[in-house]
């Protein structure tokens, strides 16, 4: 992995830290939209999905489905219209990845759009962007303004025939809309409330036509994968996860920020060579590995390559790869508390598993952690939890129950304590 | 040719310009008052059911009058792990002598708990309409109010 770290060279970030990094200018200086004429000019949109289905780029919105597959699901016909939206929608506590991409280099983003609608034959996207997110809506519309200017979007692409029209929306405050089928809803104009699958938005989705749905980031890696190979994209990284991945990480280190690194990297090189190790001097207690909705691993998990099929092996999910550090100090009841008053305050109320099971389960940790718990209180989380999960209409209800499932299964004495002594055992330190 | 109610010919085009009609009611009345909806209702050819249902979904449309400066403070896990969030409510409650979700008696300010501000690597942050403060200490909120108290 060391080895890696030396090889490796930052990609999706490699603009960020320039002066003026948002700028058209500087992204045309250092070789921007050269991928996007390349992919138009030279490619046919069949050998464009080849090369991406090679790079094994999988999707970093949270799901990782394989990009390259999803593109080949869209419709061939050329005269059904089709729709790419971009989910900029970025929520997930511990997460903000998405954040700097849009603020600072938004152009590689729209050359990834650029790249894939014409892969897929789509002629319009939308760009959905949080509605907090009030820098990245200015970035993102000039953004678009710059590059129609310069004849990137728009009608006859790079002198072809390829046309396409992008513009942006703001969604208005719901962490449920980056779900995909909400975040669809939400474009058209109603409450972000996710839709039945299938049909997938391959099949209907944005005013009932087929619909391919990408996170930024997935998007930011096409220019790459176009300019330097499938190859060099699938050297990166492990067998199942490939390419490189921005690593947002915060909680107790003494340096939280994004980190680009390859897929693989251990925690233990992200926590202590990149963001500077545990402030203060203190010992790792627990981390989050892919954001809120991620089951927490305990320290000795430190050395999990920050990977798909790696997490998955140490009991948790690679996600939105959103890390938060926790020291000896954190009390996990109370993580799990306010993760769960998150997700409860976040669900769009359309099941009963999870518009009840999310405030029962909030309700109960609470108790627990204000030293009202009941003696069966235990159970009865795991109890919901077993409830929830797998029984709600979209993944939210999934994701809900593994700060407390999971904050139980490795610090369960901590409940115990809790409940025997009316305090925490981590502040009785 | 089958006729319906003018309704019922509900462009989806139309409706999906809802979130961008609520956002520039909101500005110009301050909040969704019913006026506000009906407005949106009628220069969409929408039912003011519909725009109310999208309304009242989103955190960030409000349908109650808010202050002039709204601000938020994060409760996340990051902005708490780094013992941001109960002292900074406590602080700006003491001040403003409001509790959460209320507003200050001369309508300037309007203090509101809120989720995850994808703002961790700067924790702990809060946001006053706009625009994102990070790394927040009790010094520093005071400056702002103290500057924000006199616009």
């Amino acid at each position: 992995m060391i080895e890696y770290a030396v090889m490796f060279e930052p990609v999706l970030t490699r603009n960020i830290h320039r002066k003026d990094s948002e700028k058209i200018a500087t992204y045309l200086a250092h070789g921007g939209y050269q991928a996007s004429r390349q992919a138009l000019t030279k490619f046919t949109p069949d050998e464009l999905i080849e090369i991406v289905k090679r790079s094994g780029l999988r999707g970093r919105g949270g799901a990782g489905f394989p990009a390259g597959l999803k593109w080949s699901f869209m419709p061939k016909d050329p005269h059904i219209h089709k729709i790419l939206a971009v989910n900029t929608d970025e929520g997930e506590p511990g997460t903000f990845k998405d954040r700097h991409i849009v603020e600072r280099d938004p152009h590689q983003v729209i050359e990834g759009v650029i790249i894939a609608s014409y892969a897929v034959g789509a002629s319009r996207a939308y760009v959905y962007i949080r509605g907090e997110f009030f820098l990245g809506v200015k970035r993102w519309i000039k953004a678009i303004a710059d590059a129609y200017e310069r004849g990137f979007l728009g009608k006859n692409i790079f002198n072809t025939q390829y046309n396409l029209d992008i513009s942006v929306h703001r969604g208005a405050g719901a962490y449920i809309c980056g779900e995909e089928t909400a975040m669809l809803e939400s474009l058209e104009g109603k409450p972000g409330r996710p839709r039945m699958k299938p049909p997938f938005p391959t099949q209907s989705g944005l005013f009932g036509l087929p619909t391919i749905v990408h996170n930024i980031e997935t998007l930011a890696c096409i220019p790459h994968i176009i300019q330097r190979g499938a190859d060099w994209f699938a050297s990166i990284g492990t067998e199942e996860s490939k390419g490189p991945k921005i690593f947002s990480v915060s909680g107790h280190v003494e340096k939280p920020g994004n980190y680009e690194l390859p897929l693989g990297t251990t925690l233990r090189e992200i926590i202590y060579e990149h963001a500077g190790g545990i402030r203060n001097g203190k010992q790792l207690k627990a981390i989050i590995p892919g954001g809120a909705s991620t089951p927490i691993l305990t320290a000795d998990k430190v050395d999990t390559p920050m990977a798909f099929e790696t997490l998955e092996k140490a009991g948790s999910q690679l996600g939105t790869g959103g890390i938060v550090v926790m020291d000896e100090t954190t009390c996990m009841v109370e993580v799990a508390r306010r993760s769960t008053k998150f997700f409860a305050h976040e669900s769009c109320g359309r099941c009963v598993p999870c518009r009840i099971g999310s405030v029962r389960l909030y309700e109960t940790l609470e108790r627990i952690e204000n030293g009202r718990g009941l003696p069966n209180d235990i159970e009865r989380v795991l109890y919901l939890a077993k409830n929830i999960d797998g029984n709600t209409f979209c993944p939210l209800g999934a994701g809900l129950v593994n700060p407390a499932r999971s904050s139980i299964l490795n610090f369960r004495e901590e409940y115990e304590y809790h409940l025997n002594h009316k305090k925490c055992m981590a502040s009785a330190h | 040719m089958v006729t319906l109610e003018p309704t019922h010919v509900l462009d989806p085009k139309q409706r999906a310009r809802l979130l961008a009609a609520l956002y520039i009611a909101q500005e110009q009345y301050g909040w969704l008052s019913p006026e506000a909806i009906q407005r949106v209702a009628t220069r969409l050819n929408l039912k003011p059911g519909q725009v109310y249902s999208t309304a009242s979904f989103y955190t960030m449309f409000t349908l109650e009058p808010r202050g002039k400066f709204l601000i938020q403070v994060c409760e996340g896990l990051s902005c708490y792990l780094v013992d941001g969030v109960d002292p900074i409510i406590d602080h700006i409650k003491k001040r403003l002598n409001i509790d959460a979700g209320e507003t200050t008696p001369d309508g300037k300010f309007t203090l509101e708990i809120v989720q995850c501000l994808a703002a961790c690597d700067f924790a702990p942050a809060i946001k006053i309409n706009d625009e994102l403060h990070g790394n927040i200490t009790l010094e520093r909120i005071d400056e702002l109010i103290t500057d924000l108290s006199k616009r």
